[in-house]
């Protein structure tokens, strides 16, 4: 590919905002891999993004998620407009490795120019998300994507960060996960501003459907200017066409939570949440970067693990005291 | 230029259905520490190579088993070199006659395992070559 004549972040990004896939492709992989280049090349995406509507898909393992995303891209591709998606795996966090299973139930879109798919591992990043999500969706905006989905690895109860990336996030749930009372915890039920129970063709979809509309009836805060999540049962996985079911409807409501979003002005609000989270994370990197390359070769790092392990010290006054040195207060 | 993670796509072409050798192997990646994106049954060859195009990927796994690697596994070299993915390394890997071994390497494909092949041997020969192709 283009490992051997890696072009100047410049050049990259031009051929990225002229939808060159492959150029797109490498500089997912440098801003995944946190390489030297990452940071330049970001800045110079960062402006052309920012303008594609970003859907969050998230639900546990086994939920159906990638197969509703499936059908989302089919109906997006209808409308024709160009489609990204990020689908993140798990990492292990013994080897590093990764099983991306996700391509398997896209296979309808495998020929079509129209759709960017890019699957990444976790990477021992929590929240449901990699590290680098936030940036791949930046750079698969500044491509040209119109609607770019980001479907989150198995998420259980509190993998939420897909909140902080998308604008309309839907909460994939399947019948037979339990009670009323786990849709009732916080965490992951409230992140959803649509809810889908898919494989609404089980035994227990009916229960379940009328206890997660109680829940949002009694409990899920209105949000302050009118959206209340709904309930939409889908059947996204079946033998024949006409077995598949709710699609239409779903569309139909990520398009009117996006209208809910633009007429009600809340975009801006969520535009300047991503920012301010954007903001933090990038901070937290880059301050670390610095630090640990300030002690990296010194043999200190090591000195430090010796003396907590020792119970001489503590995580606490250690980094107290780099950063006191560091920041020179 | 070196890269965190080695990627490689692992798949099946045309109509068999025989996935058990391809999903062991990409486990073994997996536990070998690569990132593995799994395409699964009935693909084509020009929708393997659209994935590692996206995927940035640095080796093509195919898996055969009903006899069909003479037909596609050209196509796939074709469609590796019309692209210019002179980069990525074609590795092919299943069941057929060892005379077709020289035969598909001819075709341009970099390395074949067949069916007992130590999980050692896959893993060291993608690693070097890997290593060896990106720098």
């Amino acid at each position: 590919m283009l490992k051997k004549r890696l072009s100047s972040p410049s050049e990259m990004v031009e051929r990225l905002l002229a939808g060159d896939r492959r150029a797109a492709a490498r500089m997912i992989t440098l801003v995944e891999d946190g390489a030297e280049a990452s940071n330049s090349l970001m800045k110079l995406v960062y402006p052309h993004s920012g303008r594609s509507v970003v859907i969050g898909i998230t639900g546990s393992g086994g939920s159906g998620k990638s197969s509703l995303i499936n059908h989302l891209v089919r109906k997006f591709r209808e409308q024709e407009k160009r489609v990204g998606v990020v689908a993140v795996d798990p990492s292990s966090p013994f080897t590093g490795g990764a099983l991306l299973g996700d391509r398997i139930r896209f296979q309808a879109h495998s020929m079509d120019d129209g759709v960017y798919i890019r699957s990444m591992g976790s990477r021992g990043y929590l929240g449901g998300l990699a590290r680098a999500t936030r940036d791949v969706v930046r750079i698969m905006e500044a491509m040209g994507n119109d609607v770019i989905i980001v479907e989150t690895l198995g998420a259980g109860q509190d993998e939420v960060d897909v909140i902080h990336v998308a604008q309309t996030c839907l909460l994939v749930l399947s019948p037979g996960m339990g009670d009323d009372i786990q849709a009732m915890k916080a965490g992951i039920m409230e992140i959803a501003d649509l809810i889908v129970l898919n494989k609404a063709d089980l035994d227990g979809a009916n229960f379940c459907l009328r206890s997660l509309e109680a829940t949002i009836h009694y409990g899920l805060e209105e949000s302050e200017d009118g959206w209340k999540p709904r309930v939409i049962p889908t059947v996204a996985a079946g033998a024949r066409s006409e077995d598949v079911q709710g699609i239409d409807e779903l569309v139909e409501a990520i398009e009117a939570h996006q209208s809910y979003l633009h007429e009600s002005r809340t975009i801006e609000e969520v535009q300047a949440k991503r920012i301010e989270q954007e903001l933090g994370l990038v901070f937290k990197d880059e301050l670390q970067k610095v630090i640990f390359r300030g002690l990296r070769g010194t043999g200190k790092k090591r000195k430090y693990i010796q003396a907590i392990l020792a119970g001489r010290t503590n995580p606490y006054s250690v980094v107290e005291d780099v950063l006191r040195a560091f920041l020179k207060v | 230029m070196h890269k965190e993670k080695i990627k490689v796509i692992v798949s099946k072409v045309g109509l068999d259905g025989h996935d058990r050798g391809a999903k062991v192997v990409a486990s073994l990646l997996k536990e070998a520490g690569m990132e593995v994106v799994y395409l699964g049954m009935y693909q084509s060859p020009e929708g393997i190579i659209k994935a590692a195009i996206d995927e940035d990927a640095d080796v093509i796994g195919v898996s055969y088993l009903s006899g069909e690697h003479l037909v596609y596994t050209p196509k796939i070299v074709e469609a590796i070199r019309s692209n210019g993915l002179d980069d990525v390394l074609l590795v092919v890997g299943g069941s057929f006659p060892p005379e077709d071994i020289p035969l598909m390497k001819e075709m341009g494909v970099d390395e074949v395992f067949r069916g007992g092949s130590l999980t050692k041997t896959i893993i060291d020969y993608i690693t070097s070559s890997v290593r060896e192709k990106n720098h």
